[in-house]
């Protein structure tokens, strides 16, 4: 019989054998979710066959960095259950497709405030600016800081399309060459390719700002521009309504 | 005593172990400041005061890291080092540098983390907070921490490998593994601290959890294992219950903490399958859990009266109660349904407390009254503050914890709430003004905790200054000869 003995007076067995007992659990649950196509729901407009969750614009996805600047995730979570109350209160659950995107995740794991994966489009740019300078103004009871220094600091771009390489790097379909934008065309259709070339980040940046007009002072670029557009995008991507109501259960 | 006592501060590496252990209460004081300032901050928002650094969102990471890697990781260092040594009765490897390079690497590593935090720069992901360059710090000061103990274990003068050193090996294993594979990311350049994750959204999170559960499981479980298994039977004066148990315990409890991570993610965009597999092998946990609880607790039996006299004994097995009681309160949130109501509100941050400040810094704390002395070659300046020392300690763990189970169960309970038209009963911002009582006694519970901290770093202060005051002749003589 074997004995634990040598085990205990073996230092590099006690280490190999501790090894094997660690590593198993990891790799059964976590190596499958790589190669199992299932695991992330393929999202297509059934009218179209164009992909519907699509990567940020770069307005967006600096709006996204600041989220995870001032640490948002510690009290807001983005990832709606399948349940009747959260349902009501805050929409369809949520979609793997829907963070495919997300690097690094936000799903959160703390709910002080309300979740987030659906709020884009349930308040205007105005109260959302409001809200985020002063939360007590709009919301008596909110717990929530206030965040004044959005609005007064200019979005920096100086790095943009650094940070739209490094997510490229990691999987996130931005375009460089005419050929990858070619392939965005044929997944997410024109306008959305254009959106996503590095060439044009910052021309496309400016323009959705001054389009959307989002912190309600169109003389500048702030952090709050980017910031509400990343909030009003959050949750619209997939339009349920053109879907059966049962689609998505095959994925679960 | 006093001559064997200099004996063992010659044949050991004492003044590395006096380095962290000192590391560690200063970063236990800073650390729970800030929690009991977050805390603050929920009760009473003007707290967050329009300055960006000190707002909750950045000041809740540096709370954790302080805690997690600044108060716990110093004390594993520590009591590792001490215990390494004196189970293998061999000298720390690797001479005076190296386990300075693991100090000063790990305290910085931990300090400009922080800092950084201050800035806006994190990972973004809880208790990975830590940018890049950070990380790859940490993970050379760890591959020469996983050397220093190796090469020492290597080098004792024993034939056995005590049951401590297997739980610090594992501990220091699963630590390189968890910390190496979650933080694959992909920096914007190398001169900036900003990068964004190899993996996203669900591999992310399943990435994310399997590091976070098992941060706890192995940071703050299996380390501070190795910490009961020797300080228990030494401040007891008896020896370990179970041979048995303990090697049960340590085989099941090292394989099965790895499968649990998903239970963090029920109900989410992961695969059902998954959260199934966790939540399963979360009950499983609970046996060999329980069983370290008991090899504990039973190491007294002959020595039961310790309990009302010896309050580093009161520290050590009130400790064990809490971790019984949060390994059966964890599984049981563990179950999908439980977990539907408990996830998202504080009865997850109170659970999290009742191993933290009950199992973890308690038994931390009970260590470092009976080491450090040891170290100096004294007593404790008062044995009376440490009995103070354990009724705030335990009061504040008890307070926090209520308070956030009113505080969580009650929100859970508000938000699934219906009328009798089947409409939503409450609005997210009423179970928020709920809220606002235990969230009072929650950050009251944290004070007393830290005044607790206070009292030890005094009564710790008194005990080395008169060490260094009675370091005399005799003693300097006594070393030569």
């Amino acid at each position: 019989m074997f004995k634990h003995e040598s085990i205990e007076t073996n230092s590099g067995l006690l280490i190999v054998l501790t090894l094997v007992a660690i590593s198993i659990g990891g790799l059964v649950e976590i190596v499958p979710l790589h190669y199992i196509n299932e695991t992330v729901e393929d999202v297509k407009d059934p009218a179209t066959g164009l992909e519907v969750v699509r990567p940020y614009t770069p307005l967006e996805q600096r709006g996204r960095d600041i989220y995870i600047r001032e640490g948002c995730y510690t009290c807001h979570s983005q990832m709606i259950r399948p349940f009747r109350d959260e349902d009501l209160r805050y929409g369809h659950y949520s979609l793997a497709a829907e963070s495919k995107y997300d690097h690094p995740f936000q799903w959160g794991s703390k709910r002080t405030g309300p979740d987030l994966a659906r709020v884009g489009g349930k308040y205007s740019n105005e109260w959302q600016v409001q809200h985020l300078k002063a939360p007590r103004s709009v919301v008596p009871e909110s717990i929530m800081p206030n965040y004044p220094w959005l609005t007064e600091t200019d979005l920096d771009l100086s790095d943009l399309q650094d940070r739209m390489v490094a997510l490229k790097r990691v999987g996130v379909p931005y375009s460089q060459t005419t050929v990858e934008y070619e392939d965005n065309v044929k997944k997410f259709g024109e306008e959305v390719a254009k959106k996503l070339d590095i060439n044009q980040a910052e021309a496309n940046l400016i323009a959705q700002a001054k389009a959307g007009n989002y912190d309600g002072n169109p003389n500048n670029i702030s952090e709050m521009d980017a910031l509400v557009a990343y909030l009003q995008v959050l949750g619209t991507m997939v339009d349920f309504k053109k879907f059966d109501e049962d689609h998505f259960i095959q994925f679960r | 005593m006093a001559h064997s006592a200099a004996l063992s501060s010659e044949q050991y590496n004492y003044d590395i172990v006096k380095k962290f252990a000192i590391a560690s209460i200063i970063w236990g004081i800073l650390g729970m400041t800030a929690g009991v300032y977050i805390a603050s901050e929920l009760a009473w928002p003007f707290l967050n005061f329009d300055i960006a650094q000190i707002t909750f969102g950045r000041l809740r990471p540096l709370h954790t890291s302080g805690v997690i890697f600044g108060f716990g990781g110093n004390a594993l260092f520590a009591t590792s080092y001490y215990v390494v040594q004196r189970t293998c009765q061999a000298r720390l490897a690797g001479g005076t540098f190296w386990p300075n390079f693991t100090f000063w690497g790990w305290n910085l590593s931990v300090l400009i983390a922080g800092l950084l935090y201050l800035q806006g720069f994190t990972q973004g992901r809880e208790y990975a907070e830590p940018v890049w360059f950070v990380d790859l710090a940490i993970a050379v000061v760890w591959v020469t921490y996983f050397l220093i103990f190796t090469v020492t274990l290597m080098k004792r003068n024993q034939p056995h490998i005590y049951v401590a050193n297997w739980f610090y090996m594992s501990f220091i294993l699963a630590t390189a593994l968890l910390h190496i594979f979650n933080n694959l990311a992909m920096p914007i350049s190398l001169t900036s601290p900003v990068s964004y994750s190899l993996f996203s959204g669900a591999q992310d999170a399943m990435t994310q959890w399997w590091y976070g559960h098992n941060a706890v499981g192995f940071f703050l479980t299996a380390a501070f294992l190795g910490m009961m298994y020797y300080f228990v039977p030494k401040q007891a004066g008896r020896p370990v219950y179970s041979y048995r148990l303990s090697i049960i315990h340590f085989w099941a409890l090292s394989f099965m903490y790895m499968w649990v991570g998903t239970h963090h993610l029920h109900w989410t965009a992961i695969p059902d399958w998954t959260s199934t597999l966790a939540a399963t092998f979360s009950i499983m946990l609970l046996m060999p859990s329980w069983g370290g609880m008991i090899n504990g607790i039973m190491t007294l039996s002959g020595a039961w009266d310790k309990l009302r006299t010896d309050p580093i004994m009161m520290f050590m097995i009130t400790a064990l109660s809490f971790y019984g009681m949060s390994t059966f309160e964890g599984p049981m949130m563990s179950l999908k349904s439980v977990n539907a109501l408990s996830h998202y509100t504080d009865w997850t941050v109170g659970h999290v407390h009742s191993g933290a400040l009950g199992w973890v810094a308690m038994i931390s704390i009970a260590s470092f009254y009976h080491m450090i002395p040891r170290l100096w070659n004294t007593t404790l300046y008062s044995m009376q503050l440490v009995y103070t020392h354990f009724f705030l300690a335990t009061i504040g763990t008890i307070l926090y914890i209520t308070a956030l189970w009113v505080s969580g169960i009650g929100q859970g309970l508000m938000l699934r709430a219906f009328d009798e038209y089947g409409n939503l009963a409450y609005t997210f911002v009423e179970t928020v003004a709920f809220m606002h009582g235990p969230l009072v006694a929650r950050a009251v519970g944290g004070l007393f905790f830290l005044s607790g901290m206070l009292l030890m770093a005094y009564n710790i202060y008194m005990t080395i200054s008169r060490a260094k005051q009675e370091e005399g002749v005799p003693a300097t003589a006594a070393a030569k000869a």
